[in-house]
């Protein structure tokens, strides 16, 4: 097989699985129960202090 | 010691401009040697301002206005940044509306310099790389500063970022008008513009990461995730869509490395990331600070923009053989660059929502609040041509729609629509922050602004869609003799109106920036325009009053 051929066997095989699966987990990260919180404080962080100064 | 540096500097900006000129005179073409002579000029006004240096009342001591102490924010750069974005929007509108009046009366064609060909590529580089850039710069600093509660990093370095983006766009454009390009879409600019520009990235991402790096809040912000992404994935898309080789190093032609359907494919990687990164991610990076900061609301959901984020990484990248449909190119990569194309409509859609719901209980706001009118008008269109593109993506309607004006309609809703109003909208929350003023000069005439450009995109964006849909349907029309019923001239004449309609939009956008520039430098000039205010709730005291006794209550 060629170069290409092996990485095109392997793009659409176990590549494609592991893009998949690090990207479902990623998604499903923000979504596990402890997270919650500190997203609606990452949210707010933005209106603390005074960040129009100098 | 002082007059120690500054004769060291004065002595290593002579070197330069030697060498630039040595290279002006032994240049191979007319191109390079115009930008070696630039090159020189540049070094002799550095030296000069470095060796003015030694009068201890020089002016140009303060010229980079670098940060005094730690106790205040880094300001300047995004001050140049806003007044670079206000400048080169200028040039790329104009440019804009003059090409567009070359497609309409041909006669306005000067040949060779001011001819389409040459003014095209300015006009597309003007406003997403000059404005566009210049915008993403500024706001990048600002954001990415107030978000980590910290002063820029390397502040020397990021007076290198913003002078070397506007020495690599004075370049690009000058390079243009004069014939020098390497002949593809968004990346024109020769081999070694190229690499100054790799330079510039380069401090920029160094920059950036740096602030982030000795940041002073635990989280880091959405906004600076979008960011990080704008500026990772352009230095990479950069790279690899401009490997080529020169064909000597003092001429200012190259070959790519690439060739064929290869480097067709490689382009489009470029092309369409540079819009899903450059037009897309970091202008996301924008609206998912100053939405909220406008609207005085956090983010509808921050978990969203985590989702919108992760999809838009893993989505847009392949995205780009859709410009490549019915070619050379292999069927399996088309019908991959349509399916992610397709997909890519959902978390486009998700982060307009996210945006939009960011208003959820302030709605009246867009009644009251010609900034965050702006902005809705923003998200608008970004849901708008984020359902377009991956519709025009479509194998069956891209037979239609490719090579027609329809695509540059498309492009249009998107960049006048989304880009544009977005970043109006940040330069007026920019500048009473920047110059401390209590307010914009004007709040009328941001809503003029607002109009004019809204109406504008209208008679852009239809005037285009009946262009369009007009030529693919004469192009691919047969008689009955199996012959192409039209020639490509006869598809020319149909499409006269329309094209001075679009002309006629692009006035109207044009005319809106110009209230915005006097708007702006009114406000500069510490004006406050005195002006009914955008809402009043009326009150009538006579009305005010219980009912007489003799009255007769309404039935």
């Amino acid at each position: 097989m060629s170069v290409y051929e092996t990485l095109r066997h392997f793009a659409d095989s176990y590549g494609l699985a592991a893009m998949m699966l690090v990207f479902v987990v990623l998604c499903a990260w923000p979504f596990l129960p402890g997270p919650r919180a500190r997203a609606d404080e990452a949210a707010n962080s933005i209106f603390e202090g005074q960040d129009d100064g100098e | 010691m002082q007059a120690e540096a500054a004769m060291g500097r004065a002595g290593l900006w002579f070197g330069v401009m030697l060498l630039a000129l040595a290279a002006a005179v032994m240049a191979h073409d007319t191109g390079f040697a115009f930008h070696a002579g630039l090159v020189a000029f540049v070094a002799f006004c550095l030296m000069w301002m470095s060796a003015s240096r030694f009068d201890p009342a020089g002016k140009a001591e303060g010229f980079f206005r670098m940060p005094e102490g730690p106790s205040k924010y880094d300001d300047a750069p995004v001050r140049w940044g806003v007044i670079a974005t206000l400048f080169w929007g200028t040039a790329g509108f104009l440019a804009g509306l003059y090409i567009a009046l070359q497609l309409a009366f041909p006669v306005l064609n000067f040949e060779p310099y001011l001819n389409f060909g040459r003014l095209r590529p300015l006009h597309t580089s003007a406003v997403i790389f000059a404005f566009g850039g210049n915008a993403l710069i500024a706001t990048s600093f600002y954001i990415v500063q107030r978000t980590c509660r910290t002063q820029l990093a390397f502040p020397g370095l990021a007076r290198f970022v913003f002078w070397g983006y506007q020495m690599f766009i004075v370049l690009a454009a000058s390079g243009y008008l004069l014939g020098v390009t390497q002949s593809k879409e968004y990346a024109e600019p020769e081999w070694y513009v190229d690499l100054w520009l790799t330079a510039v990235w380069l401090a920029y991402l160094a920059v950036f990461v740096g602030t982030i790096v000795k940041r002073k809040e635990p989280h880091i912000y959405v906004a600076n995730w979008f960011f990080l992404a704008f500026i990772v994935t352009v230095a990479m898309l950069h790279v690899v869509n401009n490997l080529a080789i020169p064909v000597s190093f003092l001429g200012s032609r190259s070959y790519s490395v690439f060739a064929g359907v290869q480097d067709a494919l490689t382009q489009w990687w470029y092309g369409h990331n540079a819009v899903g990164f450059f037009l897309t991610a970091g202008f996301l990076a924008m609206m998912y600070y100053f939405v909220p900061k406008q609207a005085e609301r956090p983010v509808y959901s921050y978990r969203l923009s985590i989702i919108h984020f992760w999809s838009l990484i893993f989505l847009y990248i392949w995205a780009g053989p859709h410009h490549l449909h019915y070619t050379a190119l292999p069927d399996w990569a088309q019908t991959l660059g349509m399916v992610f194309s397709i997909m890519l409509w959902m978390p486009s859609w998700g982060g307009m929502i996210n945006g939009l719901m960011t208003l959820n209980g302030a709605w009246d706001k867009i009644r009251t609040d010609p900034i965050i009118r702006m902005m809705v008008m923003a998200l608008a269109f970004y849901g708008m041509s984020t359902f377009e593109g991956p519709m025009m993506s479509i194998k069956a309607v891209n037979s239609l729609s490719h090579y027609t004006d329809w695509t540059i309609g498309h492009v249009h809703s998107g960049a006048l629509g989304w880009n544009g109003m977005i970043t109006f909208a940040c330069i007026y929350y920019l500048v009473p922050r920047l110059w401390k003023r209590t307010r914009m000069y004007s709040l009328r005439m941001i809503n003029w602004h607002f109009w004019l450009a809204t109406l504008g995109i209208v008679f852009y964006a239809a005037s285009m869609w009946v262009a369009g849909i007009t030529q693919g349907l004469m192009w691919r029309e047969y008689g009955a003799d199996g012959y192409l019923v039209n020639s490509f001239a006869d598809t020319v004449a149909a499409l006269h109106p329309m094209y001075v309609l679009r002309a006629f939009g692009g006035g109207l956008y044009l005319a809106g920036f110009v209230v915005m520039l006097w708007n702006v430098a009114q406000t500069l000039a510490g004006r406050l325009r005195s002006e009914a205010p955008m809402t009043e709730t009326p009150y009538d005291p006579d009305a005010d009053r219980p009912l007489p006794a003799d009255a007769v209550p309404a039935e």
